[in-house]
């Protein structure tokens, strides 16, 4: 084997230490370009989120994003992107399943436990915990 | 101060002198070394996640596509967690984009928010606040997700595609 074929062949059957540089490296330069966002174009970093989920939806509107979830797992996953990701997938998903009404109603399908999540659990952190006064 | 494009336009002639006079006096961002913290810290985040992942592959029977889930809600729980310490909010000091920008910070904005004004009442307080941070991510996910929808939904077969 060549040493072009053994990058390959690494690559088609990623060991596990790969899978941890690989999300490292992709989550770490969406980050990064948020922080352009912000520091650079000087966006405000509401923007700068609302820009990348945006970019997440268009992405997978493009077949785009699915891809870059094989090659990276989590580093493409954890990303306020794959948000927007989840929510185009949720939608046409459920057009293909229920038709037209599925557009509306598919939205939130995937998101729904991220989402129900931080609800649930910001609010019970409010009931149980007092901010200390400093 | 951050303000937007919108919000800058809104201003008197004496607010807009402040605001240049307050850019004169603003230190310099260091933006390369806020590129590395951003790049670091949120591969690391990224990473940690890619960790849960596979312990939720190898022990609990997900595979690479349904362990996504479960996933998710720990790096939530372990972001509110940290933001109940104090924790988080420090580390997002030097991390800036690198802590929110992964899921973990869109818990954080919606915690904080929930904590900051609980001496407001839990309904107008931590209800009403919740989403004054995390809202506009979803506003805008959720409309471009449907437009998004609809647009290949519309297009697509006129090029004899699959939508």
């Amino acid at each position: 084997m060549t040493r072009w074929e053994q990058w390959l062949d690494l690559l088609a059957n990623k060991p596990m230490w790969l899978m941890f540089v690989l999300a490292f490296v992709v989550g770490g330069a969406i980050c990064l370009i948020g922080q352009i966002l912000i520091d650079v174009a000087r966006l405000t970093p509401a923007h700068a989120m609302t820009t990348l989920v945006v970019a997440g939806v268009a992405l997978d509107a493009l077949n785009w994003y699915e891809p870059l979830i094989d090659f990276a797992g989590a580093g493409a996953t954890v990303p306020i992107t794959s948000f927007g990701n989840a929510l185009f997938h949720g939608a046409m998903s459920e057009y293909h399943r229920d038709g037209w009404i599925g557009l509306l109603t598919g939205i939130f399908e995937v998101t729904s436990a991220g989402i129900s999540c931080a609800i649930v659990f910001s609010f019970l952190a409010a009931l149980l915990i007092r901010p200390v006064k400093n | 101060m951050e303000l937007s494009r919108t919000q800058r336009n809104r201003l008197t002639p004496v607010q807009r002198n402040y605001l240049r006079l307050a850019a004169r006096h603003e230190p310099r961002r260091r933006i390369a070394r806020n590129m590395l913290w951003a790049f670091g810290t949120g591969g690391g985040i990224c990473a940690i996640g890619q960790g849960i992942q596979f312990a939720f592959m190898h022990w609990a029977g997900f595979d690479q596509k349904t362990a996504g889930n479960p996933t998710v809600a720990v790096m939530i729980l372990l972001s509110i967690t940290f933001t109940c310490l104090g924790v988080y909010d420090r580390f997002a000091q030097k991390a800036g984009a690198g802590s929110a920008v992964p899921v973990t910070g869109f818990a954080n904005a919606m915690c904080s928010a929930a904590l900051e004004h609980r001496s407001e009442g839990l309904v107008l307080g931590v209800g009403g606040q919740l989403f004054k941070v995390a809202g506009p991510v979803i506003v805008f996910g959720t409309t471009a997700a449907f437009i998004f929808a609809l647009l290949r939904v519309l297009i697509m077969p006129l090029f004899g595609g699959h939508a």
